[in-house]
């Protein structure tokens, strides 16, 4: 059984929510990264996503661009992060999922990516720049190698979220508004309408993300849902100090999970 | 495979706010295409406001001069904003109207196509909203003053390589965030379907003129179409109605910058690969971990990363061939093109100037060139004087 799945069907069995968390890999350097992983599990974090670093994130806010040009800066690549995850595998069996962009996949070379998805323990991958259409690009590649390729939903999706939902394996990404990543102070959606329209096609746990920024947004959203997803305000922590992030990162993860509980 | 496909390339590799956009875009281009009203309104449009057909000129001191080839320039740089942008941003436009979107955002790198959606927008009554590289923002400070004094607001963009890729970014960031009411006109025959496809058929006017003009003229086609190749939307228009003219050689000038064999260039044809960037897989200029390399051009609006698709698929199968062409031979050419017919080109126009500088001496003096001359250079007179060391601004 995947990673994904198992957790998930745990918390279910406990009847509790789900707290997934992002930063970009290579922000500060490599090994903060790798530190931050596990002091993020420690303190309650589900499921990690760790973002690659892209030249040209079109689906991100400021905080996570600005992240993502530091860990380039830093020489980050899919090689180093793979090592990473090598190393983490000795240290934790807790779902690790990549997000990034298409274009570093495909030149990568799709299949030679999944097969060290596999080889080095990555258990999903949340392409943002990948829609429902263009599935076919991964699908075969991920499947043979049991790599969920998670599905996104957004407000602005109406018609499409029944197929996108019905089709989605591991968890779906539901995006809480319109826009790019970042901290919101306010959401324009209609929460009960979107929820309401997932729930009858979603076979798999419904996530929330996109502009969830402290304990009392993932309390708030949580209810809708199966979990939250919080990426930028972690990332925020991370720019502001950098290597000596880990307490500081561990603490605000803590604040999240007791919120949802 | 999803839709619009050229060979392997194109598709709509876009994050799902913007899907239905992006398929409402689709539909409503089907829907209207070939609905005879608005043909008719584009028309008129075309003629009355943006001064089309637009002239295919004999030009015969170049002629004489290159010793080669016998010389056209269409005349694009004569379309009302002067360049070849506002065919394009017209149709897009009016298909605007028709879905009921009041906002229009757009990228924009020498300004032309800013310039040409900012006129649009205020005849129609839109607002607009226009991304500029920072970059460009400077080297095109006259483009910046027309698009404000058309009534866009014109926002720099100051991230990354601060030029067209990071314009184009910013507006797709834009569109996510304001996609209900907001139109994003795309300047070129990139990006998600249906835009590749349907900037070229909006842009596909030049080669059906070029083919009745020509024939008009000379009674046969050309042997030869050159035009300067960005994202590559006025070279697919001067190119398409061609395609299956195996007879017809078809020759996109890309931007060499400091030449080739440097790290300062933006010739995609010459050195890019295959990648999936900006809603599209084409070819990119890109680092084997897939990040996109910073690109150079002396010539804002070919100073971008990538091509569009149909180019892509045109230059794998060999039926177009792509010509890197350095800023210095760019310059030369539009030095010499002033000199010699008194047409001052736009920096990027220039680009296919000196295509064609290399080529036409070694056609037969029986055979026809045409160069698609995209635009107007009024806006690149003082990039080009400090190029050649002069400085002509007063202050």
């Amino acid at each position: 059984m995947n990673r994904i799945d198992k957790a998930l069907s745990e918390l279910k069995n406990k009847n509790e929510k789900a707290l997934i968390t992002f930063i970009t890999a290579g922000d500060p350097d490599l090994e903060t990264t790798e530190k931050l992983v596990l002091e993020m599990f420690d303190s309650g974090a589900d499921i990690i996503e760790i973002g690659v670093p892209f030249s040209d994130p079109v689906a991100e806010g400021k905080v996570i661009q600005e992240a993502s040009l530091r860990s380039l800066a830093k020489g980050t690549n899919l090689n180093g992060i793979f090592e990473m995850v090598e190393r983490l595998r000795t240290k934790t069996d807790k779902p690790l999922i990549l997000m990034m962009y298409i274009n570093t996949i495909f030149r990568f070379g799709t299949e030679r990516f999944f097969g060290l998805c596999r080889e080095k323990g990555i258990d999903g991958v949340i392409v943002p720049d990948l829609p429902f259409e263009e599935k076919d690009e991964i699908r075969s590649y991920a499947e043979e190698n049991g790599i969920i390729p998670i599905s996104l939903v957004a407000p602005t999706s109406h018609q499409r979220i029944a197929s996108i939902a019905s089709d989605s394996k591991g968890f779906l990404y539901c995006v809480s508004s319109t826009g790019v990543t970042g901290t919101r102070s306010s959401f324009k959606t209609d929460f009960d309408e979107f929820f309401g329209e997932i729930k009858k096609s979603c076979k798999v746990p419904a996530m929330v993300g996109f502009g969830i920024s402290n304990p009392e947004q993932a309390k708030k959203m949580s209810a809708y849902c199966d979990g939250v997803i919080v990426g930028s305000a972690v990332v925020k922590i991370i720019a502001e100090y950098g290597k000596d992030s880990c307490g500081k990162v561990g603490e605000f993860v803590r604040s999240l999970k007791e919120a949802i509980l | 495979m999803s839709k619009g496909r050229f060979g392997i390339f194109g598709g709509q590799y876009v994050p799902e706010t913007v899907m239905n956009a992006v398929n409402e875009l689709d539909a409503a281009y089907e829907k209207y295409k070939d609905d005879p009203e608005f043909i008719e309104e584009l028309k008129t449009l075309y003629r009355d406001y943006a001064g089309r057909p637009s002239l295919l000129y004999y030009a015969e001191k170049m002629t004489k001069d290159l010793g080669g080839a016998k010389i056209y320039i269409k005349r694009e740089d004569l379309n009302h904003t002067g360049s070849h942008k506002i065919n394009n941003v017209l149709g897009q436009i009016l298909l605007a109207k028709r879905m009921g979107k009041t906002r229009i955002i757009a990228e924009t790198g020498a300004g032309q196509h800013g310039v040409a959606t900012a006129t649009a927008c205020a005849l129609f009554g839109l607002e607009c909203q226009i991304y500029m590289g920072a970059e460009d923002v400077e080297r095109q400070s006259l483009n910046v003053y027309r698009m404000e004094l058309l009534g866009a607001s014109v926002t720099s963009v100051s991230e990354g390589t601060s030029t067209l890729k990071d314009a184009i970014n910013a507006a797709m960031r834009d569109w996510a965030e304001n996609v209900n009411t907001t139109f994003y006109c795309i300047g070129s025959v990139m990006g998600p379907h249906p835009y590749p496809t349907m900037v070229r058929d909006f842009q596909k006017i030049i080669s059906e003129e070029i083919r009745a003009q020509i024939m008009e003229k000379e009674g046969r086609l050309p042997d030869c179409v050159c035009a300067c190749v960005g994202g590559g939307s006025n070279a697919m228009g001067a190119f398409y109605d061609f395609i299956k003219d195996e007879s017809v050689r078809l020759v996109g000038a890309e931007a060499a910058g400091l030449g080739v064999d440097t790290d300062k260039h933006a010739a995609t044809a010459a050195k890019g690969t295959t990648g999936i960037f900006h809603g599209m897989k084409s070819l990119f200029l890109q680092n084997e971990f897939g990040q996109i390399d910073p690109v150079y051009s002396i010539s804002a609006g070919l100073d971008y990363p990538g091509i569009g698709p149909e180019h892509a698929m045109l230059h794998k199968s060999g039926r177009a061939e792509y010509l890197p062409i350095t800023d210095e031979e760019a310059v030369c050419a539009f030095e010499y093109l002033s000199r010699t017919e008194g047409i001052i080109p736009a920096i990027e126009s220039a680009h296919a100037v000196a295509a064609a500088l290399k080529i036409a001496p070694k056609m037969s003096p029986d055979q026809i060139m045409v160069i698609n001359l995209s635009g107007r250079g009024d806006k690149d007179v003082y990039s080009i004087a400090r190029y050649r060391g002069k400085n002509i601004v007063n202050s």
